[in-house]
């Protein structure tokens, strides 16, 4: 194999290799990105066995091939290459080894035969269908942050891509809860999705396809099989497996009932939430508010280290209330909000807390009080 | 006549005549002889050293059970076992019941071979942090120096209090136990030595109701020929260790050099050492930094039956969780740990959000952890542990939305302490009649 390719194109399509590959494994090959070329066209193939991704870039092949090299050194190479430079790959399969070359620099790289890097099995996909990349990025980036990390509940470790009935018919919804906060964010449903059967879409999975979403212009193919999902654009395509696991029933998570209703500037309510949470140093920093007559206390009682208070001018019409929260819960959820208000829901000290944007009911978050 | 109370039967040149002596009854203190010159009792406690000794282990008699048989008094003189229905393992058994060789950690299954007249009791938490609490009270009132190890047991020292109670420690002890008798209905047995490993050992010479003292001047006689796994803290493996080494004794144990221990058994090595010559500095600490609670049970033969390990695994997460609520601690890391029949030792931890401290918290995890291991039994031992300690001031905070239940079995374990701690006793029977 000896190829020729702009160092620009080289580092995207070997970042988004390197990326998946997992830093501590016990597998050499798992380490190394597969190099395929072939036509005028090269592509990098990295696994860690339960994603899959390949990225495909122009090149000049002077000699078809395929070897695997150390995904991490080689995208270390070239990002230290300086800018515009061309970089030719040339693989000599007897010496084991891939030279890269580019001006005056010369590296040889230890290889690995192509034929040990394991190919993710291909699959039937029940459903195809195409989506804009700014939904797709909506839907997770709105969701994402109420991943569960808690491993012995796996099903909870990643977000839940399905079809369900919103107030205007089908949606395609993701829902995200760590059992503390929940994130359910509906979009229209594209054509072709009906009938998808419901995928919990890793970590992991969801963190690499945010680098397929970057430009609002493309549309991503998305394809889902009971096991495995698969996110594709032009260049890149991520295949992943799903998480084997039943995602619990969220709706009755979802309050119903809450009639005491809150109405904050989003950014205000954070950065207040923000400032008085800094006198406390605990991990779980509990934040109370009180609420009266269009007024909004926020308070932290950190006995070791102090105390801070802050007043808000809201819209609150309802009984007297106060409840605590987790501060960073808090914070989270805030940002998500994308125009002015925030609008609180809640019953008592002791339910669940609702969130939403205006009347908006599109994306819908759920919040568990902390005793203060 | 030596009395009960003395655990070691050579006389040391004292003369009987002057050896200090107390009764447990009437807390009179007198001068050596069968019975309690003012009140007639047998119940006596004489000992030479009898009432310069300061560092106490008290120990409740089958806690669970007498609490249960305290407040079910239909329970009085039938056998008890305390343990949860389909988590076949026995938490506590009552006296009655262990005359049959009921054992805790012994599967349901096989107590009730043993003892098929015992009345299985669930566990009632509540109701034994609820007596625990009162019982640590009456301890308060002795000394600031308390070191809880769970609900039922814990060190005082009392080094310094003879002049503000007027009596001497072994005095202000009988006076404990005979407090919890009559005010709570409990009995404890009490170890009296000069250092806590000792108070531990003398606590269960005597159960129950007992009142055992090691003095200083006969401990190395004391131990001689006693087996090395009285150490608190030598479970199987150790002994197993200590065996190929040709300890048995600590007779045995006297004659290894303090660096050919270190070099065999490491800082365990060192503490064996000291332990020999019945020396134990640690300090009696209600404050001594805990890294981690945990517990672990052997089992009689291997197993792999996942409805028993299950047993287990609530078993320990609640004694865990005895010990966190004993110290006002809680945890965010749980552990399981387990030794397969072959040695290897698998352990599996996750760490929670906010720490805890419920024994249902520690339990779901914990189990959690076990499902995820393929079955790779049959195992020869199990343990549950808690690291990642805090104030249980940070515990349980937040709810969990998928899990409701939990909320409302933590808040109503939590509103019965609350309520028991305000009004009292009492209030443990409104809270019966609502379960």
């Amino acid at each position: 194999m000896k190829i020729s390719i702009e160092r620009g194109a080289l580092l995207k399509a070997v970042g988004q290799a390197q990326s998946v590959v997992e830093r501590r494994n016990t597998i050499p090959i798992l380490a190394n990105v597969l190099i395929e070329a072939e036509g005028n066209e090269v592509s990098f193939r990295a696994t860690d066995l339960d994603i899959e991704v390949v990225d495909k870039a122009p090149a000049q092949v002077e000699r078809a091939g395929a070897t695997t090299v150390s995904a991490v050194t080689l995208h270390e190479i070239v990002r230290k290459l300086p800018d515009g430079a061309l970089v030719t790959l040339i693989d000599d399969s007897s010496a084991g080894r891939l030279t890269v070359e580019a001006g005056r620099s010369n590296f040889s790289l230890a290889t690995l035969p192509k034929e040990d890097f394991p190919l993710m099995a291909s699959s039937e996909y029940d459903t195809n269908f195409s989506a804009p990349a700014p939904v797709l990025r909506r839907l997770f980036d709105k969701s994402k942050f109420a991943i569960s990390t808690e491993e012995t509940r796996y099903y909870l470790n990643g977000v839940y891509l399905h079809v369900a009935t919103g107030d205007s018919g089908q949606v395609l919804r993701c829902v995200a809860t760590d059992g503390h906060r929940l994130a359910r964010i509906d979009a229209p449903l594209p054509s072709g999705a009906e009938g998808m059967a419901g995928v919990i879409v890793p970590r992991k999975t969801v963190n690499e396809l945010r680098k397929l979403l970057e430009n609002d212009e493309t549309a991503i193919a998305v394809s889902v099989s009971e096991t495995k999902v698969r996110f594709a654009t032009p260049e890149i395509t991520l295949t992943s497996k799903v998480i084997d696991g039943t995602f619990p029933d969220y709706t009755r998570v979802i309050p119903q009932g809450n009639t005491r209703k809150l109405v904050v500037d989003a950014a205000e309510f954070a950065q207040a939430v923000d400032r008085v949470a800094t006198v406390s140093s605990e991990r779980s920093r509990a934040v109370k508010l009180s609420l009266d007559e269009d007024r909004l206390i926020l308070s932290v009682n950190a006995p070791d280290s102090g105390a801070a208070e802050e007043e808000l001018g809201v819209a609150y019409s309802d009984e007297k209330l106060e409840i605590g929260f987790n501060a960073k819960y808090l914070l989270e959820i805030a940002g998500q909000v994308d125009r002015e208000n925030a609008v609180f829901l809640f019953n008592s000290s002791g339910d669940p807390t609702l969130m939403r944007e205006g009347d908006d009911t599109s994306a819908v978050y759920v919040v568990m009080p902390m005793r203060v | 006549m030596w009395t009960r109370g003395s655990v070691n039967r050579p006389d040391f040149g004292y003369h009987r005549a002057i050896m200090p002596a107390l009764c447990r009854d009437c807390l009179h203190q007198f001068q050596t002889g069968p019975r309690c010159p003012a009140c007639r009792s047998p119940r006596i406690v004489s000992h030479p050293e009898l009432f310069d000794l300061t560092i106490a282990h008290m120990d409740c008699d089958a806690f669970y059970a007498s609490v249960e048989k305290r407040d079910n008094p239909a329970l009085r003189d039938q056998p008890v076992i305390i343990g949860g229905g389909r988590r076949g393992v026995v938490s506590t058994a009552c006296y009655i019941a262990r005359i049959k060789g009921v054992r805790s950690a012994m599967p349901m299954f096989q107590a009730l071979k043993l003892c098929p007249e015992a009345v299985v009791v669930k566990p009632r938490m509540a109701a034994y942090v609820e007596a625990s609490r009162a019982i640590r009270a009456m301890m308060d009132d002795l000394t600031p120096s308390i070191e809880p190890l769970s609900l039922d047991e814990a060190f005082l020292d009392l080094a310094g209090t003879a002049r503000l109670h007027h009596a001497p420690p072994a005095a202000m002890l009988a006076r404990l136990t005979k407090r919890m008798q009559s005010e709570l209905g409990l009995t404890g047995s009490i170890g009296l030595s000069h250092n806590k490993f000792l108070a531990k050992v003398a606590s269960d010479l005597d159960k129950p109701r007992g009142f055992s003292v090691i003095g200083a001047a006969e401990t190395a006689a004391f131990l001689h020929d006693k087996p090395v796994r009285l150490i608190w803290g030598v479970g199987q493996a150790m002994q197993a260790a200590l065996d190929r080494a040709g300890i048995r004794t600590f007779a045995d144990l006297l004659r290894w050099d303090r660096k050919d221990l270190h070099a065999r058994f490491g800082a365990m090595g060192d503490r064996l050492w000291h332990l020999a010559r019945g020396q134990d500095h640690r300090r009696v600490s209600a404050h001594a930094p805990m890294k981690s609670i945990s517990n672990e049970t052997t089992f009689f033969e291997d197993t792999s039956d996942p409805d028993l390990l299950d047993g287990h695994i609530w078993r320990l997460s609640e004694k865990v969780s005895d010990r966190a609520k004993a110290r006002n601690l809680a945890g965010r890391v749980v552990t399981l740990k387990l030794k397969r029949a072959n040695h290897t030792l698998l352990t599996r931890r996750t760490s929670l959000h906010d720490p805890t401290q419920f024994a249902d918290r520690i339990y779901r995890t914990a189990r959690d952890l076990f499902d995820q291991l393929a079955n790779q039994g049959p195992y020869r031992l199990i343990g549950v542990g808690l690291s990642d300690i805090s104030a249980e001031t940070t515990a349980d905070l937040t709810g969990d939305l998928l899990d409701p239940d939990a909320a409302k079995r933590g808040d109503a374990e939590r509103a019965a302490d609350r309520i028991r701690a305000k009004f009292g006793h009492d209030a443990i029977l409104k809270g019966r009649a609502l379960r």
